[in-house]
């Protein structure tokens, strides 16, 4: 299944590199593309377990960037 | 500038303010720190915040980090003002990057400014407005001039024109009327319309356009995803090199430590790849703005990469190259006026749903008196024989002339020809044939000046059109008589001979070429106002049905392409340059926060050149 999320607050080109580099090691993420220009994450991941997997997804943002917020 | 730029100003000026009141006050010692913390405290207390933060979180090379270090470094060392200038300039640099970055984003924004706000529903013979999501496929809306066509639809009654400038970049107005077929997110210019809608929003041209710019992001270009690895190897390479130059030339050559650990503040500044993991994707981004600008969308940077390498372009022939319908093309009349023989041809073929006929009909275009015709006889395979005006006329190919004894004569004109006679003998002869695009001459021109090495056309047409057509706009190489799954395999040979980072692009208009348009290094399909499948199956999709697109596309991205090397060329020579210079001690802080904060600002600036490719 793939979506895409509105994020608010991606300050830092990096940390956008840091948090696609982290989010693709996450169990079950087929793909993950973050973009920094339009504070957009795109997720490709299983359609069983999505919902647990962005739970994942959301801690991993908040350690590299702590003031950025996904838009679920 | 929003609120939280704003806020971040101020507090710079404020800082600035305090920093020059500590560097004019005749301090020493404990005071003259006291004077400078001050500052450094109002203009650095985030960067120092989230620091400690990222190292609680494990977020070791963070820039914040460097920052930290770097700064509360300089303090240790005795070296106040260059610690607070250090932090100042980095506050600047991110200022004007958050305002920068956030120019680019609006002014992208608004070049996809195409979603519609609401349409006029039409419910029990009241108007009420909604939002386009809530209207269904079949329903009938009513646009008014001035508003934007917020679903597909047809048109059922009133006349208009309509501005498709925000999707195709074409700013000629195109005339509607009944009957017509109408795209969402253009702008009804002049006259109230009525429309049936034939597509929910999801579904929409606007929907999927915007679905598409929203993902172009998302596949990167090689040049990006480079970036991207070489920032992660670069700051821990920096960082280790700068622990390195702090500790051996002191314990191994008595050196003096304060001299070294100076060097060292030098590389952790230098040490932040910002500039570069920036400015590339800034780049790719304003590329692609400026394409859709031009009504050209591109589904990713990577895709504008592969264009500016492209070597080979493979065109489709009816549809691409040439207009995909039929036209009278030449009236070669022999004993009557050009216009008796179209007057002759159209009436004999009144009655008829032919193709041929129709062009016929539409070449004339003047109301048929179906009063002066008798007699119509169609003959299968061979044309129509009619009595117009009492006379016999016979209007089809070769072998009709044969049969009714007419002295017939070749045309040298590729396409139908269709022979007249009338009472028996021979009056002259119209040539129908698919128009070829009137720019698609200048489009191979184009494309062969921006240095494409070999241009072919693929076509299931006749070899004597196809070759005409081929050479009459110079294209290099021409197959034709190909069934679909022909051109598959025309394309896998010519992607043989591409060189190794050389591209093939395939051109074609989404009609039965999906597999051709997959196959290829680089799928662009064109005329893509109102179809969805093609907008689907391509990489790139040229809105409007010009071929010379095609070129205006490649240059862009070739400038695209520039702009990002100048980029990573500078920022990567600049800093190697300064890191050299440090390790030697030639350098100080300020060169160290100009190759940092100054680099960073410089390529944000040339990649926001790419914005304007489009013009």
């Amino acid at each position: 299944m793939k979506k895409s999320f509105k994020m608010h607050d991606l300050d830092c080109a990096n940390c956008a590199a840091k948090m696609e580099a982290a989010i693709q090691k996450i169990d079950g993420v087929e793909s993950a593309a973050v973009s920094f220009l339009s504070q957009r994450l795109t997720l490709e991941a299983e359609e069983a377990g999505f919902d647990a997997i962005m739970k994942q997804v959301v801690k991993t943002c908040k350690r590299i960037e702590p003031d950025c917020t996904i838009e679920l | 500038m929003n609120q939280k730029q704003k806020r971040t100003l101020l507090r710079i000026l404020l800082s600035l303010a305090l920093f020059i009141a500590a560097l004019l006050l005749p301090l020493e010692g404990a005071g003259r720190l006291a004077a400078f913390l001050l500052p450094y405290a109002a203009i650095g207390y985030d960067v120092l915040w989230r620091a400690i933060r990222g190292i609680l979180h494990g977020q070791v090379f963070d820039e914040n980090f460097l920052m930290a270090l770097a700064t509360v470094g300089a303090l240790l060392t005795g070296e106040y003002p260059e610690a607070v200038a250090v932090m100042l300039f980095y506050q600047v640099g991110e200022l004007f990057q958050s305002y920068a970055v956030g120019r680019s984003r609006k002014s992208i924004a608004s070049l996809m400014d195409i979603r519609p706000d609401y349409a006029n529903l039409e419910r029990d013979g009241d108007i009420v407005q909604v939002d386009p999501e809530e209207v269904a496929a079949g329903d009938t809306i009513v646009v008014k001039p001035g508003e934007r066509i917020p679903l597909d639809g047809v048109v059922l009654d009133g006349r208009t024109s309509v501005d498709t400038a925000a999707l195709t970049g074409e700013s000629l107005p195109r005339d509607v009327a009944p009957g017509d077929d109408v795209v969402s997110g253009c702008i009804n210019a002049s006259g109230l319309i009525r429309v049936q809608v034939t597509k929910a929003f999801g579904e929409s041209t606007v929907a999927k356009i915007l679905e598409l710019v929203e993902n172009a992001s998302s596949k990167k270009a090689r040049a990006e995803n480079f970036i991207t690895r070489f920032a992660r190897v670069y700051t821990p390479a920096v960082v280790i090199a700068a622990l390195l130059l702090a500790l051996l030339p002191p314990l191994l050559f008595g050196g003096s430590w304060e001299n070294w650990i100076h060097r060292a503040l030098i590389f952790l500044v230098i040490s932040c790849p910002c500039a570069l993991v920036i400015s590339v994707p800034l780049s790719f981004f304003g590329g692609i703005g400026g394409a859709s600008r031009s009504g050209i969308l591109v589904k990713g940077g990577s895709y504008l990469e592969a264009l500016a390498n492209t070597e080979i372009v493979v065109f489709d022939k009816t549809g691409t190259l040439t207009r995909g319908v039929f036209n009278v093309t030449a009236v070669h009349p022999d004993t009557v006026s050009e216009a008796k023989l179209l007057e002759l041809a159209a009436l004999a073929e009144s009655y008829s749903d032919h193709p041929v006929a129709r062009s016929l009909r539409e070449a004339y275009g003047l109301e048929i008196d179906r009063s002066r015709i008798e007699e119509v006889a169609e003959k299968a395979g061979h044309g129509v024989t009619a009595r117009i005006d009492g006379q016999n006329v016979a209007v089809g190919n070769d072998k009709l002339m044969e049969t009714s004894g007419a002295a017939w004569r070749p045309c040298h004109h590729v396409g139908t020809t269709v022979h007249v006679a009338v009472n028996g003998s021979y009056a002259g002869h119209i040539v129908i044939s698919d128009e070829v695009k009137p720019d698609a001459k200048e489009a191979i021109a184009a494309l062969k000046a921006a240095g494409i090495r070999k241009t072919v056309m693929l076509t299931g047409d006749a070899a004597e059109v196809g070759e005409a057509v081929a050479a009459q706009l110079g294209i290099d190489e021409v197959h034709t008589r190909l069934l679909p799954g022909d051109k598959v395999d025309r394309v896998e040979e010519l992607l043989r001979q591409r060189s190794a980072k050389g591209r093939l692009a395939f051109v074609g208009d989404g009609i039965n070429d999906a597999p051709v348009l997959a196959r290829a290094d680089l799928g662009i399909a064109m005329g893509a106002l109102g179809s969805d499948a093609a907008i689907e199956a391509a990489d790139i999709v040229l809105m409007d049905d010009k071929p010379s697109k095609i070129a205006t596309a490649i240059r862009i991205s070739r400038r695209t392409r520039q702009i990002v090397y100048q980029n990573i060329v500078f920022a990567l020579g600049v800093k190697a340059l300064v890191l050299l210079l440090g390790a030697f001690g030639m350098a100080n802080m300020w060169e160290a926060v100009f190759a940092d904060v100054g680099v960073s600002v410089i390529a944000i600036l040339n990649a926001s050149r790419a914005l304007k490719a489009g013009k």
